[in-house]
């Protein structure tokens, strides 16, 4: 299990999950996927499945470097055949999975209009090799990281909605515990009147 | 004349559940029948044979392209888009190399059908920090100012705000006769220029031959060319087979380099029908 305990449970289980997905579909060697943090332009090793370093999860590579990088940029899915070792896609796949693939199929996650992530597929069909399915498995990558995605998005609108709901119980409970201390600023009450008048005419309005 | 409603009035299909209708994903071309009306003379022979793209100049926008790379060498011109002080982009020359491997696929995808074309890049590839659609416009337009022949495009963007932007710059690169080539998008993604009907858009099919291209007689996209399993130089020497809608694009873009350097007064229009008229699904 990954060390990294730097995100949501939950979200940790869910990119696992992809990850175990897209290598059994695809019977490959391994699959990783990268979380992007646009605010300051680099990849985040999120999760592995199969031939991995699960130590290196947490790891972070610049955004703009590689496959991963070109994914990002693009927003579309792309596969590298024939790799050979003093590649620098190898390399760059090396770094987070510990093995130098021979082929790599890389495709994005994307929410509103966005790439969030990078998921990408080592050594598909590692025991029978496909040739001539290449448009097939990048449209099927496509597809998963898309559901992928739409995954995370509902997770992330959750958690910023139990943020939300947080901040708005801390609130009312301060307000609440100035009560029983006697007389409470007017123009407190008065502010209080007026925002709950607001909620209402909202909820009024068609 | 067929009865039936036209590929190109039947509006464009879901490929993908409850999502938008705007992909194209890189598969085989479907064998639609469609009705052609044909200018007489106009083949393959006439557009192309004897030549080697000679006299055209190409911008590849893209992640910038190793110059060292003996499939690819020369790069004629090289820039990058970096962010200036006040955080805006701004073009500035810089050493050809390649920071993600793909604007060099592309280039030795050219100068494979086009060996004597002249091939500049220009980086737009940014670590996300400044924002990729700025630096995709502001590379885009110093291409276009700069006036290549034809622009080589594997990028887009999302951002409505730069839809204004870039459906003004794509009507300036048609009337300053800068062809704009455009890789189509394959995911469930609204995004712009390989959208618009200015420029000529390019997805992908998995046929071997690298000169084989056909017309898709249902919009947005113009252009199915090979973009399965292509041979291409990877940074730092040697080939990689890639596939991708991205590794289309430059198929097209030099064929059209043939098509002008054999006949360099062609319009864009005249330019693309040229293109539709040698397509393999329009001269069955």
């Amino acid at each position: 299990m990954p060390q990294d305990l730097t995100g949501d449970v939950t979200e940790r289980q869910l990119l696992q999950s992809i990850v175990e997905v897209a290598r059994h579909i695809y019977a490959a060697a391994a699959s990783s996927v990268f979380m992007v943090n646009a605010d300051i332009g680099e990849l985040i090793f999120a999760a592995v499945s199969g031939s991995g370093e699960k130590s290196l999860v947490g790891t972070r590579f610049p955004a703009d470097t590689g496959i991963a990088g070109w994914v990002v940029q693009s927003c579309q899915p792309v596969i590298a055949d024939d790799v050979a070792e003093t590649d620098q896609f190898a390399r760059d796949a090396a770094r987070s999975t510990g093995f130098v693939p021979r082929t790599i199929m890389a495709a994005p996650l994307i929410a509103d209009g966005e790439c969030i992530g990078v998921l990408e597929v080592l050594d598909r069909y590692s025991q029978a090799p496909a040739p001539g399915r290449e448009l097939h498995d990048m449209e099927l990558l496509g597809l998963l990281a898309t559901q992928a995605a739409l995954g995370l998005t509902l997770l992330r609108e959750r958690e910023r909605a139990e943020r939300h709901l947080d901040r708005m119980d801390s609130l009312v409970a301060r307000w609440s515990g100035r009560m029983p201390t006697g007389s409470v600023d007017p123009l407190a009450v008065t502010l209080l009147a007026a925002s709950v008048d607001v909620l209402e005419r909202q909820w009024r309005m068609p | 004349m067929d009865v039936t409603m036209p590929p190109w009035r039947q509006g464009r299909r879901s490929h993908f559940p409850g999502l938008p209708a705007w992909s194209m994903p890189a598969v085989a071309a479907r064998s639609e029948l469609f009705g052609i009306s044909a200018f007489p003379h106009i083949d393959p022979d006439w557009a192309w044979a004897g030549a080697d793209g000679d006299g055209v100049r190409i911008g590849l926008v893209d992640s910038g392209v190793d110059g060292t790379h003996e499939l690819v060498a020369p790069i004629a011109h090289s820039w990058q888009v970096s962010e200036d002080d006040s955080g805006q982009p701004r073009v500035e020359e810089c050493d050809p190399v390649d920071s993600a491997g793909h604007g060099t696929a592309c280039a030795g995808i050219i100068r494979d059908l086009a060996p004597r074309a002249e091939v500049s890049s220009i980086r737009v590839l940014t670590d996300g920090k400044f924002g990729s659609g700025a630096a995709l416009i502001a590379g885009l337009e110093h291409a276009i100012d700069y006036g290549f022949d034809v622009i080589n495009l594997s990028l887009s963007t999302t951002r409505p705000q730069f839809r204004l932007h870039l459906s003004h710059l794509a009507d300036r690169a048609y009337f300053r006769r800068c062809v704009l080539v455009v890789s189509a998008h394959n995911l469930p993604v609204e995004s712009y220029p390989w959208t618009f009907s200015s420029v000529i858009s390019v997805a992908s099919h998995d046929e071997a031959d690298a000169m084989t291209y056909h017309y898709n007689p249902s919009p947005p996209v113009d252009f199915h060319a090979r973009g399965a399993r292509v041979p291409v130089p990877r940074p730092g020497g040697g080939l990689v087979r890639s596939t991708g809608n991205s590794f289309a694009a430059p198929h097209i873009t030099g064929i059209c380099a043939l098509i002008l350097s054999k006949h360099p007064w062609l319009t864009p229009f005249q330019l693309k029908s040229v293109l539709y008229h040698c397509a393999a699904n329009v001269r069955r």
